[in-house]
This record gives structure tokens, sequence and C-alpha cells, in this order.
């Protein structure tokens, strides 16, 4: 079989430096918030936005990177299921942060 | 368990925590049953040795990736662990009927047995028999409903089932060595904590759902791509047939839940194997975020569980009703809308834990609202009745049967949906004859009447009729005899799980409900010797054209069963009803000019053999034992490896093979466009 750029669905397939800068990418977002826990390099507050950030900006990497997602419209099935995912993520995220926040604060955790 | 074995908590290197009196020799009830199993297992392998069967079945069906054959054994596990289900069912009822402090005296289970009756009686009914049942017609019927030859990733369909097999077998495992959870089918923690439960109950729960779990997700992903993909040319996404959109919305739910369920099921793992503290007592732990978390899962899994079987409702209704389904714009949308509604009203599941006033209103609300696209289905199934030349076969009585029971489940499951009212009922029976009422009443009619109706298309005969509906009057009154005194039991104060009470006034009720369980168990009997009679008499009830029912969707126009590609030409569609519009339009059954040659994939030994490795995996990690963990995940990889450098996945079917196939069944629907069309080529070679 040939090269293919493209899968059957469009999605790009793609090249080796793409894949290396992904991985480059993900080992240092993975690297900072592991050494700044490690090391206690700043109060936990800052050490929890960090993580987060890293988290979130490691998702799009992969995204992008691994998964080839792009805004082509060859793609639009991806991009309407990643914002459905995306939608329903949240509401389980804010849901729960909501809902654990009301029960922590009535059942008096950690009190 | 009558004497508890030795808990080990330091494994041993060879034997992890296994010790020699784990398995229960002298238990006086499960002793028998593990003598039956055996003897059972024994004279099946005799007998399949003695037709010289391995063979065939090894080949055929063990290795298959025809998701036909995947359907079939998917329904035939199912069937098997539905026994195993029920008989726990007619433990508790029983133990209930006995258990008070009048003379009968305290029941005859142990407190400990008993809790790992109800335990396994939730997770195998839900895990073990809807599941497979749903996900068992889907294979059947999915691929042909959309003019598909298989699903988008064969041997992923393999691996799933496999998978979903292991997890069975861990759960049927734990019956004779070791012990089930005696924690309820959610395995809330503390409780599931190593501290509460030290020995491996818990463990065997964790691995077959975590295992099973991972192959239900593989599923999702390959349904949700087929459908998405693989649709015959011309079909529309408005012009899929019901049971494929509800379906698709199905399998998308599946995508977006299972994995909360494998990283909580995860999270309790690291607490017991490791010593975290995500939902210990102490040192920062949260168990209210466990409750949480497996809710988040288990709503949209409620509906994983009914929203085919509003789609088989839809496809029944309409065949027997002998006109095109009412609404089907509405139905569809109304199906999207419940997938949608399913993440937001997780909390109802637990009003009581204590989030206040304004977390509860809102859920309590957004369920409320659930139950409007849900009344806009039963309005158009009624609608599609009214005025329809309404055919009163067994499928049909299983659809009447839960238009009717369904509706009462509804209801009540408006009642607890108010936060106020469920502070009453929360944890009562009322709460379990609720949800029994919309499993049963809702998804497993619709599954029963699913396989009466789909069983000519798979198998190539018909169901008995007469039985089938026997069977459905028996499952009916059993179910309203066995539940609604439960009802009436939770009002009046009686909780859940209970395994003694010394209220003498309950126990008349809970006499009727075992009374109806009984009813159940004869109905469940009916539908194996219905089986028994339809495979015995197959010569006579042999579906010769492929469409029984008259119906109007694509899967009918293959012959039963269908040939192993499905469809020798790609169908074009024209419309909803494809197969309905062909015949109106005198288009079906067209005999093609000319074959060409299918792409069809291998069978694979990959998913037997991937999911025996996951099998010792989990089995090893259930007690403790080092080396065989290792070597369970080296074979996984080590097979996936094997199995990813092979080249040999794949093959062309030959025109000379199709032909004769294709031909046997056109000579019965369409003789003579078959001669013309002989004679056409006759004169051509001529």
């Amino acid at each position: 079989m040939s090269e293919q750029t493209q899968g059957h669905g469009g999605q790009a397939h793609g090249s080796v430096k793409e894949y290396v800068v992904g991985l480059l990418l993900s080992i240092v977002l993975t690297v900072i918030p592991f050494s700044m826990v490690m090391l206690d390099a700043a109060s936990s507050t800052v050490i929890l936005g960090v993580i987060l950030l890293c988290a979130v900006a490691q998702m799009l990497v992969q995204l992008v990177f691994f998964l080839h997602m792009n805004t082509s419209s060859d793609q639009i099935w991806n991009t309407a299921s990643a914002v459905f995912i995306v939608i329903i993520v949240a509401i389980l995220i804010i849901g729960s942060v909501w809902i654990m926040d009301h029960l922590n604060h009535n059942m008096m955790m950690g009190h | 368990m009558s004497s508890r074995p030795t808990i080990v908590t330091e494994p041993d290197l060879i034997f992890g925590k296994f010790t020699s009196d784990a398995i229960p020799f002298t238990d006086p009830i499960i002793l028998p049953v593990m003598l039956i199993v055996a003897l059972g297992g024994i004279g099946l392998v005799t007998m399949i040795t003695k037709m010289g069967k391995w063979g065939y079945l090894w080949r055929e069906w063990l290795t298959s990736v025809d998701h036909k054959r995947i359907g079939i054994m998917y329904v035939i596990v199912a069937a098997v662990m539905l026994v195993r289900g029920f008989s726990d069912a007619l433990m508790m009822r029983a133990q209930q009927a006995m258990a008070t402090a009048s003379e009968n005296g305290a029941g005859y289970l142990p407190a400990e047995h008993y809790d790992q009756i109800f335990t396994a009686h939730g997770t195998i009914m839900i895990f073990f028999v809807a599941m497979p049942l749903v996900i068992g017609l889907m294979n059947v019927v999915v691929p042909l409903q959309i003019g598909a030859r298989d699903v988008a990733f064969p041997f992923l369909n393999s691996l799933s089932f496999w998978l979903f097999v292991v997890g069975a077998l861990l759960v049927n495992v734990s019956l004779f060595v070791g012990e089930f959870a005696a924690t309820g089918w959610l395995a809330y923690p503390p409780l599931s904590g190593i501290e509460y439960s030290p020995w491996v109950g818990v463990d065997y729960w964790l691995w077959a759902l975590q295992i099973s779990g991972i192959g239900t997700l593989l599923t999702g992903v390959n349904f949700f791509v087929t459908i998405l993909r693989m649709r015959a040319p011309g079909m529309k996404l408005m012009q899929m047939p019901v049971f494929t959109w509800t379906s698709l919305c199905a399998n998308v739910l599946i995508i977006i839940s299972f994995p909360i369920l494998t990283v909580t099921l995860l999270l309790l793992t690291l607490d017991r194997y490791f010593g975290t503290h995500f939902f210990t007592n102490d040192l920062g732990g949260n168990q209210m975020l466990y409750v949480n978390l497996i809710w988040a899962w288990g709503h949209p899994e409620v509906y994983i569980l009914v929203l085919p079987a509003f789609g088989v409702f839809s496809e029944i209704t309409a065949t027997f009703s002998r006109k095109r389904l009412f609404g089907y714009t509405s139905l569809v949308w109304a199906t999207v809308v419940i997938m949608f509604l399913a993440f937001v009203v997780w909390l109802h599941h637990f009003f009581t834990m204590g989030s206040g006033a304004s977390v509860n209103a809102f859920f309590g609300i957004a369920t409320m609202i659930i139950s409007v696209p849900t009344g806009v289905k039963i309005f158009n199934w009624l609608f599609t009745m009214y005025k329809g030349r309404v055919e009163f076969t067994a499928s049909m009585w299983w659809t009447l049967s839960f238009l009717f029971t369904f509706t009462i489940g509804g209801m009540t499951g408006v009642m607890l949906a108010i936060p106020a009212a469920d502070f009453v009922l929360h944890n009562s029976l009322f709460l379990i004859a609720h949800f029994h009422n919309v499993i049963i009443g809702g998804a497993v009619f619709g599954y029963f009447a699913g396989f009466t109706y789909w069983f000519p298309k798979a198998t190539g005969f018909m169901l008995d009729e007469k039985l089938g509906k026997l069977s459905c009057a028996l499952w009916t009154i059993g179910f309203f005899v066995a539940f609604m005194p439960l009802y009436i039991l939770g009002f009046n104060g009686m909780t859940r799980r209970l395994n003694y009470y010394d209220n003498p006034e309950w126990t008349y009720l809970l006499w009727v409900a075992a009374f109806g369980a009984l009813i159940v168990l004869a109905g469940i009997i009916v539908q194996f010797y219905q089986g028994y009679v339809s495979i015995r008499d197959r010569e006579i009830n042999r579906d010769v054209t492929g469409d029984p029912w008259n119906a109007r969707t694509l899967e009918w126009s293959t012959s039963s069963p269908p040939p192993f590609y499905n469809f020798a030409t790609m169908p074009k569609i024209h419309d909803r009803d494809e197969h309905h519009y062909k015949k109106e339009h005198g288009m079906a059954y067209d005999v093609p000019k000319q074959y060409a040659p299918i792409h069809m994939p291998k069978n694979t030994w990959a998913g037997i053999v991937i999911s025996g490795f996951s099998l010792i995996m989990g089995f090893a990690f259930v007690w403790h034992i080092w080396w065989m963990v290792i070597l369970g995940v080296a074979g996984i990889f080590g097979s996936l490896v094997v199995y990813s450098f092979e080249r040999n996945k794949d093959y062309y079917v030959p025109v000379d093979q199709i032909e004769p196939i294709e031909h046997a069944h056109l000579a019965t629907v369409n003789p003579d466009g078959l001669r013309e069309m002989q004679a056409q080529k006759q004169n051509f070679q001529a």
C-alpha cells in the first residue's frame, strides 16, 4: 500500500516532525508540574493552578499532535463530538464541584 | 458463610491471599450449586468432545468476528446469567418472607451470605444480563439496519465480547473461590474500603466490572463509528431506523460515561491495594465523592439500558400496526434530549446525602423534565397504533405490557424526583419497586420483545408464538404481584436490604411478593421451554422469505439468517422504511446484474486469547498473586504485539461463492426475476 497522508475519514496522518514536537511538549508539560511538587517550588495554591493549566495544555497537545484534530470541514464530526464532550465534561465537573462544595459545607467534612 | 475463612493480610509469594479454606466446601447452600455446576460443565465438555465439535466451535464461533454470531453469543451468556441473577432474587424473596420475629425465625441465610446475594443480584442483572442483552441486540440488528457488512472494527467487537465474558466468569468464580462483595451493587465506601471489607469480595467486584467495563467502552466506540460511517449509500441521519438512532445515543452515553466508571473503580482499587485515601474516612478522603462519581456514570447507564429498548418498541409498533411510525422526528429528538438530560440528573440518586435545598431543587427539576421527552415517546407509540391494524403477536404483547407497566414506573419516578418526598422514600422498598418497575417493565420487556421480533432474522426460524405470549403474561402478572407489595411496604417504612425485621405486619406482603417472584420464575421456565420447542420444531417454523413479519426496515430484505457478508450488493436508500418502500415499488429482491468480490475480515484468535490473559490478570489481582499478575499482563501485551504484526487479516469472498448463496434466497422470494436474469445471461453467453 502506498503512503497515505489521509485516512478514510479525511483525518490527517501526522509527519515525524509533528510527533517529535508533540512528544517534547507533552514531556515538558509533565515535568513542570511533577518537579514543582517534588521540589516544593511554590505555595500549594500556585502549584495546584500550574497543574491544572498544564493538564489542559496537555490535553490540547494530545488532541492536536497525536489525534490530529483541526478545524477543517472534513472533520465536522470530530469537531462536533469534541464540542459535545467538552460541554458534558464541563457539566460533570462544574456539577461535581458544586455538589461536593455543598456536601462538604453541610456535612462539615474536615471539621 | 458458615465459617469465615482466614483472612490473609500479608499475601504469600506463591498463593497470595489464597488459602485452602477459601473454597466453601462445607457450606450447605453453595456446595450443591458447586456440584451441579461442576457436573454440568463436565457434561457439556464431554458432549462437545464426543460430537467432535471443538474445532467447529473454535473456528465458527469462539474466534468469530461476525457481528451476528457475536450478538447471539451475547444473548446466550445473558440467558445463563439471568438464571444466576434470578436465583439470587428468589433466595432474597424467600429470606425476607421467612425472616421475621414470628414463629418463622430468622430465615435461612446468615447476614454475610445474604449481603453477598443482594450485591450479586444487582451486579449480575445490570452488568451481565441487561448490558449483554442490549449489546447483543445491537450486534445482530444495527449493521443490518444500516446496510453494513460488519461493524467498523470487527476484531474489537470480538475483544469486547470476550472481555465481558471474563467479567461474568470472575463473578461466578467468586461464588466458589472466596467470596463476593457484601456491599450493595455499587460498593459505596467506606464499607467497600479495605478496613471494612478486608477479604476478596470487593476485589472480585472491582475487577469483574473494570474488565467488562472496558469491553463495553470499546463496544461504544465501535458502534458509534459504525453507525456514523458505515451506513448504506443514501441513508441520511434522519432516515436511520429508530433502533439505530437509539443505539447511537446509547453508544454516545457509553463513550462519555464509562470512563467515569473506569476511573472511579481505579481510585477505589488504589485505596484498597496501595493505601491511598481517595474515599477513606481519614487523611482527607471523601466517600461522598465516590457516590457522586459512581452516579455520574450510573445515571447515564440507566439510559444506556432503556434507550435501545425504546428503539425496539418503535420498530415493533410500526411493523405490527401496519403503519409508518407516528412522529419519527419527534421520537428521534426526544431520544437526543434524553441523551443530553441523562448527564444533568445524577444527584437525584443521593438527594439525602446533604447537599441542601438549592442543589436538590436543581436536580429534582431536571429529573422531572426527563419525563417530558419520555412522555412524547409514549404518545408516539400510542398514535402509531391508533387507527392501525394492530396484530397481536408475542412481541406486540411485550410492547403493550411495557406501555402499561413502564408508565406506572415512570410516574413513581416523578414522585421520587421530588426531593421532599425522596427524604421519606429514599432507601426504602418503594425505591426498589420503582427501579424494578422501569428496568423490568421498560428495558427487559423491550429486550424480550426485540428477542422475539429478531429471533427469526438471527437464526432462520421463528419462536413459538403461543409460548411467547404465555411467558409475557406470566412475567407481567408476576411482576405486579412481586413488586406492588414492595411499593406498599416502602410507604410503610420498610428499608431495602433487610435480612431480618421485627415488624410482623410486613410478613404477609412479603409472602405475596415471594409468590410473585415464583410467577416470574414460571415465565422464565416457559421462555426456556419456548426456546427448546422452537429449536425442536425449527423445520416447521422456518423463515424462508427473510421477512416473516412483513416488516419495514432494511434488515428484513436479507435472508434469514443473513449470509455472513449481509449484503451482496450495497443497497441504495430511498426512504426511512426502506424495505417497505421497496416492496411498495416492486423493487424488493431485485436480481442484481452481477456480483463483485466482497472484502471481509478474517476470524481471529486474538479476542479470546487476550481476554483469557485478562482473566488470569483479574483473578491474580483479586488474590494478590503478583507473579500471576505479571504473567497475565505480559500475555495481554504479548498477544497484542503478535496480533498487530499479523498481515493476513482480511480476504475477498469470490463471486462463485456469493452467487449460489444469493440465488438460493432469490429463488424463494423472486423466482421469476431470477429465471429472467439467468435466461438473459445464457442468451448473452450464447
